[in-house]
């Protein structure tokens, strides 16, 4: 067995409730590491032949929870939820912090392969091998705070019961969603602690098409065998060391970009992006350490940087909120995307999206294209259900919000996400309003625009990117170079915190995956092999789409056309994105991929990965 | 500071914590020189997000876990004060978990046997993590003749603490 691995997943049909463990082949292992790449093989390899049949929210679709080898090792703990996505309809790698990674490792399992659809509410209870689905209905419903309270108390009560000589039982920990996700939204998260998201992809509603309120895992063994202990306690100080130095990342996360990003880059979503740039001092990231942070530090497994921070609003109409930090992308897509400039409105609006189990950036992004509209007068007070969503008014922001995650009146409208809502409010109302979605293969792009240049995303970053808008996941040219998605992907494939990452050469990454597993890996086997077999597999997945949306590279590998407005004001005033550019580099991009002049993946790239059932399956679509 | 082969104390700031559970990592990489969350002598506890805490020996003026114990598995060091475990004498009844007012001792999960912070023979591991990424929630200091047991409390007694401090009485429904 290869170093660092469980070995084993758990696999559960839901139709059945049966679950059974499931193996794998070690040079699946070696290839696809774990995480992104593994569940882009898993997928493929049972839903490849019929991929653009599968409804993402259908039994048919496969919901995976896998972490990866260096989960619990690299500092930072996370886990990689995948599936058929429900907004872009490839596959996307939505990783979410927490100990269940660990504690799901610790109970032997690398991973869980969920399938079917169960008949009524259920959770997973994992407690090392023994595995239970139990009933769920009396906490479907309830939103995040209740949900975690209930299941913690239960769970640790059956531990209780069942181990009663073992002690004090420690919380297990756990993953579910909230009532957007039972109502198949598909901008749903799936969630940890209270305010910890999965987000992108919108796996939570593929869990709620399945009935699954919750994962609950209690793992008493420890993580597996390593191939060099020394070695990784070595790398462990190391990674440790280098985020220490990060002061401000320390003190206030990625949140010091709320005003940052806004007024030094001009990068920043304002009234859905009408414009990128603003200096309100007022969202200044010391506001909010001095108004409403109530914990300074807050992380997850074995983490040195604690990004997040505890928030609660201690006076005012919205006192009594409690969220994260927000970081900067909620503060960003919940803030100034919306028209607003306070930390207590967007702490407050923020709670609510985490209450709800919804993605406070892919539902800020459809927030703030329906206030466009509603602003342009496209869509009026009546088509929004008598709410009047002006730019900066926190309540009606929250109403709305509410709407959508019980898919209530138009609610039931923007809970398809900004893409889809474009298309069918084009068809009610007979004009293209896609002009006002600022997205990329139906997911929203994340809170760091192109537009200055300023910031770390180029022209092509959400153009190329298989994951569409996902600003954990933007490509770069050269494809072996430090912007590259095939990073991401490697993050991802190990699950690890990227964040702690930042400033750790590439070098200890390979060295830290060797210690763990034993296994070489030079940039160049990633980047033209390993690494490029997963690329080509999530590019694959994403062109074949269906069977509701399905993406045509050369329209579909766009921009959206906000990003060719000028932008309005600040320092950056007048700038706009190069048309001509984005094709000279689009046309590169898929040179360096190995991809045709339309974009598909080239028979022979695939062929000499050894995925001659992928390019056959391309074969309709060149 | 603390001169060599004197009795020490960790001191403890719960509310500080972060949830980094760095204290756990370095704890179990020491004594079992894995990572082993569930073995390690400190546990961090997260009975509510964002009150996490570490819960671990207190090393109690009476000692009143080595008293209960049925067949003297448990020993007084002279050197640090920390309470040893036996694990070839010890039968796992429990008794001694039962005996401490903060419920903290527990089972060794791969053993038949109970596990209590030894601190780490005066060179406490959790201590050194914790003030290495100046969350400085534990701090060594000496050992003096101090009411300790105040520190014994169950998980449910401090997080409702922690609870009412950080988020306010409201919050005590999430306990």
């Amino acid at each position: 067995m290869i170093p660092g691995y469980a070995g084993k997943l758990l696999e559960v049909n839901l139709s059945t409730r049966k679950t059974k463990e499931a193996n794998f082949d070690e040079e699946i292992l070696r290839n696809y590491v774990g995480g992104r790449g593994l569940a882009s093989k898993i997928l493929w390899d049972r839903l490849g032949p019929k991929w653009q049949s599968v409804d993402p929210l259908s039994a048919e679709n496969i919901l995976l929870f896998l972490t990866g080898p260096l989960t619990g090792f690299f500092p930072g703990g996370r886990i990689c939820v995948s599936g058929k996505s429900p907004l872009s309809n490839g596959v996307v790698g939505s990783t979410v912090g927490g100990e269940f990674g660990v504690e799901l490792r610790c109970a032997g399992y690398d991973g869980i392969v969920a399938t079917g659809q169960a008949e009524k509410p259920v959770y997973l209870f994992i407690k090392d091998s023994d595995v239970e689905i139990r009933d769920a209905s009396y906490i479907w419903g309830r939103d995040a705070k209740q949900t975690m309270t209930i299941l913690t108390r239960e769970c640790r009560e059956l531990l209780k019961k069942r181990y009663s000589q073992y002690g004090e039982w420690k919380e297990p920990a756990m993953l579910y969603i909230g009532p957007a996700g039972e109502n198949r939204v598909r901008t749903a998260v799936v969630a940890a602690k209270w305010t910890h998201a999965a987000g992108y992809g919108g796996y939570g509603a593929v869990m709620g098409s399945k009935k699954l309120k919750a994962v609950v895992a209690k793992g008493t063994g420890p993580l597996p065998e390593v191939a060099d202990m020394e070695e990784v306690k070595r790398l462990m100080q190391k990674v440790c060391d280098n985020a220490y130095e990060n002061e401000l990342w320390r003190r206030w996360g990625t949140g010091s970009g709320g005003y940052e990003v806004g007024a030094k880059t001009s990068s920043e979503p304002v009234r859905n992006w009408q414009d990128e740039w603003h200096d309100e001092r007022s969202f200044g990231v010391d506001q909010f350490e001095n108004r409403v942070w109530i914990k300074q530090y807050w992380s997850d497994f074995g983490c040195p940087t604690c990004c997040l921070k505890v928030a609660v609003v201690k006076s005012g109409k919205f006192k009594g909120a409690i969220t994260d930090n927000p970081d900067y992308e909620l503060q960003a897509y919940l803030g100034p995307n919306l028209g607003i400039f306070t930390p207590e409105g967007n702490v407050f609006l923020a709670s609510v999206i985490d209450d709800l189990g919804l993605c406070g950036i892919q539902t800020g992004n459809v927030l703030g294209f329906a206030a466009e509209l509603f602003q342009r007068k496209i869509m009026t007070k009546e088509d929004l259900d008598g709410i009047e969503p002006k730019w900066g008014d926190v309540q009606a922001f929250a109403t709305l919000a509410k709407k959508i995650a019980l898919r209530e009146g138009v609610g039931d409208l923007l809970a398809e996400g900004t893409y889809r809502a474009a298309l069918k409010i084009g068809k009610m109302k007979k004009i293209d309003v896609l002009r006002y979605a600022v997205q990329s293969k139906g997911m929203g792009i994340g809170a760091h625009g192109i537009r200055s240049g300023k910031d770390y995303p180029e022209i092509i970053s959400y153009v190329c990117s298989v994951q569409g808008g996902d600003h954990t996941s933007t490509t770069g040219l050269p494809l072996d170079g430090s912007g590259s998605e095939l990073w991401e992907i490697f993050n991802d494939s190990g699950v690890y915190c990227n964040f702690n990452s930042f400033g750790v050469p590439r070098k200890v990454k390979f060295d830290f995956y060797k210690a763990v597993t034993g296994m070489e890996l030079t940039t160049k086997e990633w980047c033209k092999i390993k690494g490029s077999r997963i690329l080509q597999l999530q590019r694959a997945m994403l062109l074949l789409g269906g069977p509701d949306v399905k993406w045509i590279p050369k329209t579909n590998d766009a921009n959206p056309p906000r990003f060719y407005e000028p932008l309005p004001s600040g320092p950056y005033k007048g700038k706009t994105t190069d048309k001509d550019r984005v094709e000279e580099d689009k046309e590169r991009y898929y040179k360096e991929a190995g991809w045709d002049e339309n974009g598909v993946p080239r028979s022979n790239v695939l062929r000499k990965l050894g995925l001659e059932d992928v390019d056959c399956a391309l074969e309709k679509l060149r | 500071m603390t001169r060599k082969n004197e009795p020490i104390w960790i001191a403890r700031e719960l509310s500080k914590c972060s949830g980094c559970r760095k204290c756990e990592i370095a704890c179990s990489l020491y004594h079992e020189n894995r990572i082993w969350p569930e073995a390690s002598r400190i546990r961090v506890f997260m009975l509510v997000p964002g009150t996490d805490f570490p819960h671990f020996c207190a090393q109690c003026d009476d000692y009143p876990c080595v008293q209960a114990c049925p067949v003297k598995a448990l020993s007084i060091s002279k050197e640090t004060g920390a309470v040893l475990v036996n694990a070839e004498t010890c039968t796992a009844c429990g008794k001694c978990i039962d005996s401490c007012p903060g419920r903290i001792p527990h089972m060794h999960p791969g053993g038949k046997h109970v596990l209590i912070c030894d601190l780490c023979n005066g060179y406490p591991q959790c201590v050194k993590v914790c003030r290495e990424g100046e969350w400085n929630v534990l701090k060594k200091v000496h050992r003096g003749n101090r009411p300790y047991k105040l520190y014994a409390r169950t998980p449910e007694e401090i997080t409702r603490d922690l609870v009412v401090k950080i988020y306010g009485e409201e919050a005590e429904k999430f306990v």
